[in-house]
């Protein structure tokens, strides 16, 4: 029988970790299964193990060379110099014991996600696990090893023959995924982040529309540093239901990054926990609405894993699985009493924070100007070609 | 980098006599807006652009006369004499010789003005990006700097204490005669520490941060 949704997870994902002090930190995978358990939201049932992914469905995506690299930085056996032209044994991403088996098993995660919706057995399927959304072909960028949603996409365009569509909400722009399918006519991606005029990694321009075949098929929608619930989400949910039905996907993925958040150390925007309720509930709403349902989530950024990311992605699940009512009550004493001694700051008790987390926004009008200018560049190609249809 | 490096060497190219219909042809066909001009012994004799074509044709209620002025050579239309770029000449210069002329493409010529090929200003356009380092993933700090000499070499060693890669330095005027700006793209998702610790070497650090804001 086929079950509503499918939660990948396994203690295991954790062994994806750089260092104790490295910003990207996997235990908010635990905190996040942790809350969700203690709420009562997730029963054994829908809690799948990852499978590993096999070097053949890496190269669906990385060169050779680069995964026997990774595979000789998790022995110990790769020189810097080398293992710096792969983008490896940098600040960000540095080699770590196993690294090759960790990274593997988050791709294997995603494509477990996959499988799960693909061949009916769940509706919609979440591995918190993935999401390393900068990896490119032959150089680990950005945290990231192995791209998971890009391999996965590949996997179900080969698997499935499928029309895939890529919604990414991560404060930095999708650069991985976006330029493995730049000329594929058969590959969304829709990236919302924060400008790169500053922030990692630089691109996700609003003028980078893909190219040949699949021209205007890549859709950027950057925004500006501080901007707002109200700016981020009306942009965010009109670039989406407007791409979709543009696009007519078979299935989507999203990328859950949640560093978009006015506490997250890395970036510059001040949403808040209302945005995380809302992006997943549009994107539910839209897998239902063009895509029979099929709906593939994954985690992604996210670096103030106590207060932000358990929330933000418990949030996900709870829209995948229709427990949003569950968002009423506050948070689980017992979780907090469990995580409160190893967390730096206090713990929240609500799901939503407090009215007054920052300051007011000076330039709000002018940002939210700006945005929607950016919007409406964003989606000139589509509107375009949506006015142009012969009806 | 070089011109040679980046020119393009398979150009179409027009002798004087040839028609401006021909030329109207190869500029539809071939989405080019310039032409150069050769005589027999490949040297560069003038330049025809799509604007020099459209400048010439009466008017098109005249369409008998139009026809006529088709079968015109280009000399009658060329531009002449060319700006021309050498082969080892440095892609900045040709950045600044583009934007002075107000032109939109070089021919290339050698010994005895003998064209090798064309320069584009779309080819200059992707070196100057790659130049600036933005094609990569990297984050952007903006230091404001005395304009004295050591500045760079100072602030790059502490890029260097950190094991920070560099992938860029731009350097700008200031507001005032006394201080410039370094716009550096460095090739990490995490700058907080080197912010930092730029900013306990007494830089001023331009970074999005409202004051009071993300701590
Ligand atoms: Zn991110
Ligand atoms: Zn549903």
């Amino acid at each position: 029988m086929m079950q509503e949704a499918a939660f990948v997870y396994s203690e295991k994902q954790l062994a994806y970790k750089f260092s104790e002090d490295h910003p990207f930190n996997h235990l908010r995978l635990a905190l996040t299964y942790d809350l969700l358990r203690h709420l009562g939201a997730l029963d054994d049932k829908s809690v799948i193990e990852p499978r590993t992914a096999s070097d053949e469905e890496i190269a669906l995506v990385h060169d050779s060379s680069y995964i026997e690299a990774v595979k000789a930085g998790g022995r110990g056996t790769l020189s810097r110099g080398i293992a710096n032209n792969y983008g490896l044994d940098t600040e960000d991403t540095p080699v770590f014991k196993d690294m090759h088996e960790a990274a593997a098993l988050l791709v294997g995660g995603t494509l477990t996600a996959v499988d799960l919706v693909m061949e009916g057995k769940a509706g919609h399927a979440l591995n918190l696990g993935g999401g390393l959304h900068h990896g490119f072909r032959g150089k680990a960028s950005g945290f990231c090893i192995y791209n998971d949603s890009a391999i996965a996409i590949e996997y179900m365009k080969k698997h499935y023959g499928a029309r895939v569509l890529y919604v990414d909400t991560d404060a930095h722009h999708g650069d991985g995924v976006q330029f493995t399918f730049y000329d594929d006519p058969d590959v969304c991606t829709l990236s919302v982040h924060e400008t790169g005029r500053y922030l990692f990694p630089g691109t996700g321009d609003v003028y980078e529309k893909g190219s040949g075949e699949g021209y205007g098929l890549a859709v950027n929608v950057p925004i500006d540093a501080f901007t707002e619930d109200a700016s981020f989400l009306e942009n965010y949910e009109k670039a989406l239901e407007e791409t979709a039905a543009f696009f007519k996907p078979d299935v989507i993925v999203t990328q859950n990054g949640a560093d978009a958040h006015y506490y997250d150390p890395l970036t510059h925007l001040s949403i808040t926990m209302e945005a995380y309720r809302e992006i997943p509930r549009a994107a539910h709403r839209v897998a239902h609405k063009y895509c029979g349902g099929k709906w593939i989530g994954v985690g992604g950024g996210g670096y103030d894993i106590w207060r932000v990311v358990p929330r933000a992605w418990a949030m996900i699940w709870l829209e995948m699985t229709n427990q949003t009512d569950l968002l009423q009550m506050p948070l689980p004493g017992a979780w907090i009493n469990m995580w409160e001694s190893g967390s730096p700051v206090p713990l929240p008790h609500t799901w939503s924070d407090p009215k007054n987390m920052y300051p007011y926004i000076p330039r709000r009008a002018e940002i939210t100007e700006k945005n929607s200018k950016i919007l409406d560049k964003a989606l000139y190609h589509i509107r375009n070609e949506q006015n142009n249809k012969p009806s | 980098m070089l011109v040679e490096e980046i020119m393009n060497t398979e150009s179409l190219y027009l002798h004087p006599g040839d028609s401006i219909e021909k030329a109207l042809a190869y500029i539809d066909q071939h989405k080019i807006r310039h032409i150069p001009v050769v005589d027999e012994h490949h040297i560069l004799s003038g330049i025809v652009s799509d604007r020099d074509i459209r400048d010439a044709l009466p008017s098109i209620f005249h369409t008998r006369s139009q026809e006529e002025h088709l079968k015109k050579p280009v000399s009658r239309i060329m531009s002449f004499p060319v700006i021309t770029a050498n082969p080892l000449d440095v892609v900045e210069e040709t950045a600044v010789v583009l934007y002075k002329n107000n032109i939109s493409a070089l021919p290339v010529t050698g010994v005895h003005d003998k064209l090798l090929g064309i320069l584009t200003e779309s080819a200059v356009l992707h070196t100057l990006v790659e130049l600036t380092g933005a094609h990569q993933p990297s984050s952007r700090i903006e230091v404001k700097a005395f304009d004295q000499p050591g500045e760079l070499a100072a602030l790059t060693s502490i890029f260097h204490r950190m094991q920070i890669n560099l992938i860029s330095v731009l350097v700008y005027p200031g507001k005032d005669k006394t201080s410039k700006y370094l716009a550096f793209r460095v090739q990490t998702m995490d700058p907080r520490e080197v912010i930092n610790e730029l900013k306990e070497a007494g830089y001023e650090v331009s970074w999005p941060r409202i004051p009071g804001m993300n701590e």
